[in-house]
This record gives C-alpha cells, structure tokens and sequence, in this order.
C-alpha cells in the first residue's frame, strides 16, 4: 500500500548564503575604507608674478605689511604691524587691523579691498602664518564672519 | 502500519533582520565614504582655521601641491623640490594650454604642513608664480570652536 505524506509541501528556498557571504564583503570593505572627513577650506590669495616687483603703488591705498619674526626653532617670537610692535598676540594683531581698516567698512568687490602684504622668516612655522591669515582676515561674530582684508599677498621669501 | 517521517528537523533562524540591517550599514557607509579624499595626503596635517569654510564650488583647473614638514613637494604622487617643481608644473600646464585655457586660469592649491617652515610655502608660490601661475589657495582644516 502506498502511503502518501499528508502534508508534502513545495517550498521554495532560495540559498541566500552566497548572497550573504557577497554582502559581508561589501560590508567590510566599506567599513575598512571609511574614513572621516574634516572639513576643509581655503585661503584664496592671488599673487601674480608682477605684483612682486616694485610696480606702481596707489598712494590712496593705505600699506598694510606685517611683518613676523621666528627663532631658530620657527616659533613665533614678534609680530610688528606697521611699524608697531605686538608682541606674539593675535588678538591684538586683529584689534589693530581692525582698527587700521575698520573705517573703511565692508567693500562689495574683494578685489578693490585694502591689501596686505606678510613679511616672514623663512623658518617660521607655516601654521603662524595661517593664524596671522586669519587674525587680518577676519573674526567670527556668532555664526557670521565679519570680513577685514581679504588681498592678501606674501613677500618675497627671506633666506 | 505507522510509517516515521524522515524529515530531518533543521533549526532554521530567520535570517531576514539581519540582512535589513546589514544592508543599512552598506547604504550608510557607502552614502558616508568620500572619495574626494585622494587628495589629501597621510604625510600632511594641515593647519586650522576659523575662518575657512568648504568651497561651495570646487575649484577650476586645480593643482594641488602637498608641502611636507619637511618641505618636500608632491603633486600628482610625486616627489619634487623648489628646483624641479617647475617640471612638474609644466606638465600641468601643459594640460591646462591643451584645453584651451591660460595659466591665469589655474588654481593652485597648497596643502602644506602646519609645521613647515614658511620659507617652503613662500618657495613654492614663487616657483608657480614663476609659471605665470595667479591664483593659490591656502588649504587648511575648519576649526569649530
């Protein structure tokens, strides 16, 4: 006699272990490659050769030079704005900027702004630099940033 | 006559939530991965700043000059110093000319280390600067205070 199973089902299974196996790779090859992002921005100075050289010079602008010292090991040991000495403060070194350009109020063409030019040793520690950038650049008032010089220009590099 | 099963009984776990979940890492870590960070360089810790925020609009023509601490320039994953980078900006150049497009129009951006000596980054400017290059921008980290 035959006996027939009562509740022979047809299940379809699809094997997902292949599907699986593909999917941890991707997974860890995500996770190996994941890397965060610090956000990064730039310093926008525009420097043509010519601006280099002794060209002419409009006498209505006002001459902005920095100038900032370094020791032997590139730390910052003076910082001298016109001719004032600062000492190794930022703060005061944007307080006088301010001071300086302040007046002029906020100028719609960047290009037409007052411009200053930094005038370093060369063994001075590049992040000084950026510092002193962003003292005459500008400061953060809340979330806005109120702009000073935005013509920013180095000097020729002093061996 | 009572006839056994030979059904093997197979303990089956519902794979189902962990496939959701796998699935949401992958879409999390692949809307997360940016491969725009070929441009940085592990040799390089740049500088930070307050003041910098992330370009809205990516720079044209970029150049992209990472300044070592100890003042080694690479561009394009090559070594250079002040006295050769000319070859390599010249290659560069020559891209940029075959597009059409003048010197003036590249953007050269530094990438130096935020303990190389100032010197180097000033070298570097003059060198470009040398290749009729005009416009730089100085890269650095965005500090949130």
């Amino acid at each position: 006699m035959k006996i027939r199973r009562k509740q022979e089902e047809l299940r379809n299974e699809v094997d997902m272990t292949s599907m699986i196996d593909i999917v941890f790779l991707l997974l860890i090859f995500f996770v190996m490659s994941f890397k965060i992002v610090e956000l990064e921005g730039d310093f926008s100075v525009r420097m043509p050769l010519a601006s280099n050289s002794t060209g002419t010079v409009d006498d209505t602008e006002l001459p902005l030079k920095l100038r900032l010292r370094a020791n032997e090991q590139g730390q910052l040991v003076s910082i001298q704005m016109n001719e004032v000495q600062l000492g190794t403060d930022f703060a005061a070194l944007q307080n006088t900027v301010i001071g300086l350009v302040g007046s002029f109020g906020p100028t719609e063409d960047a290009e037409k702004g007052p411009e200053i030019e930094i005038d370093t040793d060369f063994n001075l520690r590049y992040e000084h630099v950026i510092q002193a950038i962003t003292a005459v650049s500008g400061y953060k008032e809340g979330d806005q940033t109120v702009p000073l010089i935005e013509r920013i220009k180095f000097a020729k590099p002093r061996r | 006559m009572r006839v056994k099963s030979k059904k093997v009984d197979l303990a089956q776990g519902d794979l189902t939530p962990m496939i959701d979940m796998v699935f949401q890492l992958i879409a999390f870590f692949m809307v997360l991965i940016n491969f725009a960070q070929n441009e940085a360089n592990d040799r390089v810790i740049l500088p930070k700043s307050v003041l910098v925020k992330p370009p809205e609009e990516t720079l044209e023509f970029p150049i992209v000059l990472h300044v070592t601490q100890d003042g080694e320039i690479i561009l394009g994953g090559e070594g250079f110093t002040t006295d050769t980078l000319r070859i390599g900006l010249n290659r560069e150049l020559a891209v940029i000319n075959s597009e059409g497009k003048k010197p003036g129009d590249a953007n050269v951006i530094i990438r130096a280390h935020r303990d190389t000596a100032a010197g180097d980054v000033q070298e570097v400017i003059r060198v470009a600067q040398e290749q009729k290059l005009e416009k730089f921008a100085l890269r650095v980290k965005e500090d949130r205070i």
